[in-house]
């Protein structure tokens, strides 16, 4: 195995591009290390791209964030302004793994691990985040929804990776939230995931909805008529068993060591039942 | 029985909450454990593990492995045929059979971790996969695929004509319990199932083996027992004992789970073939898949009382597979079973099963938390029944002084009713409970071991204490070793340095195991240390020129023994040594036991906890150990015992569990998905120390290491059915379990019983009833 | 394919020659001597191998020795400043913090960092930030006393 630790996007796109075995992108490794020790993959090159400038920086951009695929958990936990406006997306990072996971692990390795239960996939894509490849071509921006195919896989083209993350401008009226179940109070994986993101009108009535589940299909699941059901409601306790229900319905999970198919469909709904009301109080919190 | 006879005390030094002497190396990460060792020249080694539950292994090509450059050793099981071939060794190195996922079938040795590795893939097997059970019921069935051609099962007469994946038959008991079943008022009958746990010791098992050509050899490696690795390595191997000296390293955890063998053969016998040392470290994918984690059990159990709250019998059938060879420890769940009260019928029928799963090494009183699990639960839903509080009932037929127990001995002086009221009079027991709060209560029992135990201690000229001791130090005994022989010399507690001595240094111990270093070690701590004692009054009778009987040891000093003896001033520890060139050579002492009355040991533990009733998430809010310690020789570390056992049955109870897949294979191997308890997941764990002295020791002690696992599995359990009012039966009682039961009882207007007990997988149509027969 | 890595451990300037995929963990017990970071898992998951890199609580088994150049690692070997313990080394040792010890170092790492960042955490905040650090000797109940019980010590020192 090569390491390669290049100090631009565009030598980083050249050496994977370059690379006619397996290439892989280290952001904060917390996946990527425990695949090498297991075996389970041999890559030839591995491209630590830390060292780019780019990957490692929280900006201000069009009002939102452009957040380097490198930058840890951690750190945008620290970053006031960004926790001020997405607070749900910074939970749901900072819910993976332990102080020291926290220390390493990004928002760009956790969307590119493709894992069916990344905690930060369904916050991301509640919020409308868009993902910013690099590649030979240039650069081209896809929504975090439309990048995961599938357990493990990913639509990047050889030579490509994702440099960073885009968070657009916070609306007026605007809250967010994640939720995630796991047996244990920290440590686990997400059994269950629910992001949810809305804007309320000065009345309190819901004018915009998404809510997008993790853990329960081979890939994050926008629940588009769950959260048109929420639009024009003032989310109140029927609305939000109406969503508890439909997010249910929407839910395709699998039976597997962490949980059973029927835990994580009744699961999901209480979860995003919950979100839902955590990011209708931060709407108005806002408002207030 | 040796007459240990307790007298109330004063003591000077037992009893203080004293530093630990390993704790600054510590602290400071000098220490060094099984993996912080190297030696000069030395080699990698790596075992292939078997990717089958069941395959017959046809043949095993080494060659492409043995060629590859930095490879210096390739063994399999052939080269293990020249020594003893017994379960153990056929575990440590596969033989014609794989017999579990994990199972060892080969090993390298090589000059980097990176060529051992590709060495590994480099080796071909050529298997024929055969059909695999992992579930001890399913294993019952007659025709459920067969590990052992030539297993027969013992203990039942006439002896079964056709071999069969049951190991033995065990009963214990007294009385008639269908006599004391017809003077019940009410009977509880429920089923249980509990999944296999591991120990989950933090410290992989590593060592460092070294054999040089003339067939000596010494080892490294974290153990319980360095003599018993000594011992079977030898006849493994066909080594002399004498020619292989084991030392113990610091051991990063055990429970039970390091009183066997698993890579230490492998690496001498890679060692001896490649005439280099080899060092082995397992990951933790292979802890998990080919280590000894505990039996899976599966329980029937019954109980009878009264109205006014007389348990008037009780019956079990327990069911443990303890993986691919015999020896589950259901015999010892059976003995333990219901042993904390005096109950007049008894009868415990015990299955030892063998399925495709890694085999079992002890963990922390092994068998007795799954049978505590059935017992305790079904005692709370009794107490339930006849309106009774739980503790009272227990309280009511707790065993005490005089008890016959089932297992057969009449208890002298024991500490149960002493552990029921110190948690019936804790601020805890009368604490208010919030919504979807319960409190759950349970007892336990372990034997305590006490076993062979060889000591030496040395007077040094300085007039410090040199104390060797062959048992490893696995929860801060040498702090208790060295308060004990301050106590007996009269030295303050820092003058005393105790080592765990190599095997060449001292005569056999057993492993740490069984609740016993404490009690046994101490013992011949005390004892070696009278010995000395005693030749250090002789000592200052020769420099006094006065008779040996004269001359008594008080204070750390020796006195006449009275104005008659003469007048002389007292001569202290350090004056006696300094000239102890002068009256005869160094002043040592020794003992040599096989020690008894080790002296049972109780507790009872209270669980508050919370559930959330539309995920089944459990938060544990309050948890309360008391539990009958004898005498504490240091609170501090017999209350990290309590504390410690507490959370591993918690983790046991409600998250802990093998899960194995429709292939047999192991699913869960890291401490990702094997979920043992994090900080965030415990409250404080307040430890109620109950003195009750063991007759069987000089100062009272008792082994406090077991007893507290046994009984957390009932006591979340029961805490959930008062906080749900369903009865979880099956271990782990994880969410997704808690909820299908909540969601059970929604449609089950009764809401006593939830499907889990009627639906309880593998339970086979005997009316709940044990009978006596093979199934 | 070997890499040179020249990197600060614990002050000192330190060079050592690692294979690509080898992790930190690796090169601090296997190259460099210092095995006071512990391998209980090798997959972030435990907590034994705590180090701090540039200041930020890490698995060393999830770093890549290669990615220490120029970067600044501290381990428990160094927290002891001479003879004189830390105040946390020094409660771990004075109330019972730990049994076996395996996982001491890595808790004490860990610890070091929270109180760095937070000298007044509270019960629940020492259970969370140390809930990476897995102990299965305790029960945590003493380890958390410890930290709370030198938090307090070191604020009204």
């Amino acid at each position: 195995m090569r390491y390669e630790a290049p100090e631009t996007l565009d030598a980083a796109v050249a050496l994977l591009a370059g690379e006619s075995g397996v290439a892989k992108v280290l952001a904060g490794g917390t996946d990527l290390l425990v695949q090498l020790r297991s075996g389970m993959l041999e890559p030839a090159l591995v491209v630590d791209i830390k060292r780019i400038p780019e990957t490692r920086r929280i900006d201000a951009e069009a009002g939102g964030f452009r957040i380097g695929a490198a930058v840890t958990g951690a750190e945008m936990g620290e970053h006031e302004e960004l926790v001020a406006a997405w607070p749900g997306v910074v939970e749901a990072m900072e819910l993976i793994g332990s102080t020291q996971i926290q220390g390493r692990a990004t928002p760009g390795g956790n969307l590119c691990n493709a894992s069916p239960a990344a905690d930060c996939v369904p916050a991301l894509a509640a919020a409308g985040a868009t993902a910013r490849i690099v590649g030979p071509d240039g650069s081209r921006e896809l929504a975090v929804e439309d990048l995961v195919e599938g357990p493990g896989k990913i639509r990047l083209k050889r030579g490509e990776f994702v440099a960073s993350l885009f968070l657009p401008e916070r609306a007026a009226g605007q809250g967010d939230a994640y939720l995630r179940f796991i047996p244990r109070t920290e440590m686990d994986i997400a059994v269950v995931g629910a992001g949810v993101c809305l804007t309320l009108d000065g009345d309190g009535r819901c004018t915009a909805a998404r809510v997008a589940l993790g853990a329960v299909g081979p890939r994050v699941i926008l629940a588009e008529e769950a959260a048109a059901g929420l639009v024009g409601t003032t989310l109140d306790e029927a609305a939000l068993e109406a969503l508890a229900a439909a997010t249910s319905a929407a839910a395709t999970p699998i039976d597997d060591k962490r949980g059973t198919t029927d835990f994580r469909r009744k699961v999901v709904g209480v979860l995003a039942r919950r979100a839902a009301a955590v990011a209708r109080d931060r709407a108005q919190g806002e408002k207030a | 029985m040796p007459d240990q006879s307790v007298l109330p005390r004063q003591f000077r030094v037992v009893g203080q909450r004293k530093r630990r002497p390993d704790g600054i190396d510590k602290v400071t990460g000098r220490a060094r454990f099984g993996a912080d060792m190297t030696a000069p020249g030395m080699l990698w080694g790596l075992v292939l593990r078997s990717p089958h539950p069941h395959a017959r292994i046809r043949s095993i090509d080494t060659s492409k492995a043995e060629a590859l450059p930095g490879v210096k050793a390739v063994v399999t099981g052939r080269d293990f045929e020249g020594g003893e071939r017994d379960d153990v060794s056929i575990n440590c190195m596969a033989g014609g059979k794989a017999l579990y996922d994990g199972h060892a079938v080969a090993a390298v040795a090589a000059t980097s971790k990176h060529a051992a590795r590709a060495a590994l893939k480099l080796i071909e097997v050529d298997y024929e996969v055969l059909p695999h059970v992992t579930d001890v019921d399913a294993a019952m069935q007659p025709d459920a695929p067969l590990l052992h051609e030539d297993m027969v099962t013992d203990g039942l007469q006439p002896p079964p004509d056709r071999p069969s994946n049951i190991a033995a038959r065990h009963e214990i008991g007294h009385g008639d319990v269908e006599t004391g079943f017809a003077e019940a008022d009410e009977i509880v009958e429920l089923s249980f199932k509990t999944e296999a746990t591991h120990q989950g010791y933090i410290e992989p098992h590593a060592c460092v083996a070294s054999v040089s050509p003339d067939g000596s050899a010494d080892l490294w490696v974290c153990t319980q027992g360095h003599f018993m690795v000594r011992n079977v390595c030898a006849a493994m191997l066909g080594l002399e004992s004498s020619q292989l000296r084991v030392t113990a390293s610091e051991i990063g955890g055990g429970f039970g789970g390091k009183t066997t063998v698993f890579i230490e053969p492998v690496a001498l016998a890679l060692s001896r073939k490649a005439n280099r040392p080899v060092k082995m470290q397992m990951t933790r994918a292979e802890v998990f898949r080919a280590t000894g984690p505990t039996a899976s059990s599966s329980v029937d159990c019954r109980v009878g009382v009264t109205k006014d709250g007389r348990i008037t019998a009780a019956q079990a059938e327990l069911r443990y597979q303890g993986g691919a060879f015999a020896g589950a420890g259901a015999d010892m769940g059976a003995m333990a079973i219901f042993t904390p009260y005096d109950i007049a019928h008894v009868k415990a029928v015990a299955w030892d099963v063998v399925t495709n799963r890694p085999k079992l090494a002890a963990y922390r009183a092994p068998g007795a938390p799954m049978a505590a699990f059935a017992a305790e639960s079904t005692l709370d839903e009794a107490a339930r029944r006849i309106g009774m509080d739980p503790l009272e009932l227990r309280l009511k037929n707790a065993a005490r002084e005089g008890t016959k127990a089932a297992y057969g001995p009449t208890f002298p002086r024991i500490g149960l009713t002493a552990c029921l009221e110190a948690v019936r009079d804790s601020a805890h027991y009368k604490a208010p409970l919030g919504p979807n709060q319960g409190r759950g209560l349970a007892c336990g029992f372990w034997f305590n071991f006490g076993g062979e135990t060889c000591t030496t201690v040395n007077v040094n000229k300085d007039g410090t204490i040199g104390l060797s001791v062959g048992t490893p130090d696995i929860g801060g005994s040498r702090a208790s070793m060295c308060a004990m022989a301050a106590e007996e010399f009269g030295v303050p507690y820092e003058k005393v340095r105790t080592v765990i001595a190599d095997t060449a240094s001292l005569g056999y111990n057993d492993v740490t195991d069984g609740s016993r270093v404490t009690f046994s070690s101490g013992l011949a701590t005390i004892q070696a240390s009278r010995q000395a004692i005693k030749r250090l009054c002789q000592r200052a009778a020769i420099m006094w020129g006065i008779d040996e009987e004269a001359v008594v040891w008080e204070d750390g000093h020796a006195k006449p023994a009275s104005p008659n003896a003469g007048d002389f001033a007292p001569l202290s520890l350090a004056e006696i040594a300094a000239e102890s060139a002068n009256t005869g050579g160094p002043i040592a002492g020794h003992h040599e036991v096989n020690a008894e009355g080790a002296g049972v040991s109780f507790g009872v533990h209270l669980c508050d906890l919370e559930v959330d009733p539309e995920t089944g998430f459990v938060k544990v809010l309050r948890y309360t150990a008391a539990q009958d310690a004898g005498k504490a020789v240091n609170p501090d570390y017999v209350e990290g015992q309590m504390q410690g056992g507490s959370a591993q049955g918690i983790g046991w109870a409600l998250n802990e569990g093998y899960v194995y897949g429709e292939d047999g294979k192991l699913q869960n191997a890291g401490f990702l998905d094997y979920r043992i308890p994090v900080a965030s997941d415990l409250p404080m764990i307040d430890a109620i120390i109950v003195e009750e002295p063991n007759p069987g020791h000089p100062y009272g002690v008792r082994g406090v290491g077991e007893t507290s696992i046994a009984p957390p599995l009932a006591a979340v359990g029961n805490a959930i059915r008062a906080a749900t009012g369903v009865r979880l039966t099956e271990t782990p009682m994880a969410p997704p379990r808690i909820l299908a039961a909540l969601d059970a009882k929604v449609g089950d207007p009764d809401g006593r019983m939830t499907g889990q007990e009627r639906d309880a997988p593998g339970k086979k149509a005997r009316d709940g009833l044990p009978d006596d027969g093979l199934p | 394919m070997t890499v040179t890595v020249t990197t600060t451990i614990n002050g000192d300037h330190e060079e050592f020659v690692c294979e690509a995929d080898e992790t930190l963990l690796d090169a601090l017990r296997d190259h460099l001597g210092l095995t006071g970071s512990k391998e209980g898992c090798g997959t972030g998951d435990c907590g034994a191998c705590s180090v701090m890199l540039d200041g930020r609580l890490v698995c060393a088994c999830l770093v890549l020795a290669a990615e220490a150049e120029g970067r600044r690692v501290e381990t428990i070997e160094g927290m002891a400043e001479g003879g004189e313990l830390h105040p946390l080394q020094q409660k771990f040792l004075d109330a019972a913090a730990l049994q076996c010890g395996i996982c001491t170092p890595g808790f004490l790492v860990a610890a070091k960092a929270l109180l760095e960042r937070n000298p007044d955490p509270s019960e629940t905040e020492v259970r969370y930030w140390l809930a990476g650090n897995l102990c299965r000797c305790t029960g945590y109940d003493k380890i958390v006393r410890a930290v709370l019980d030198t938090a307090a010590e070191m604020r009204s020192a």
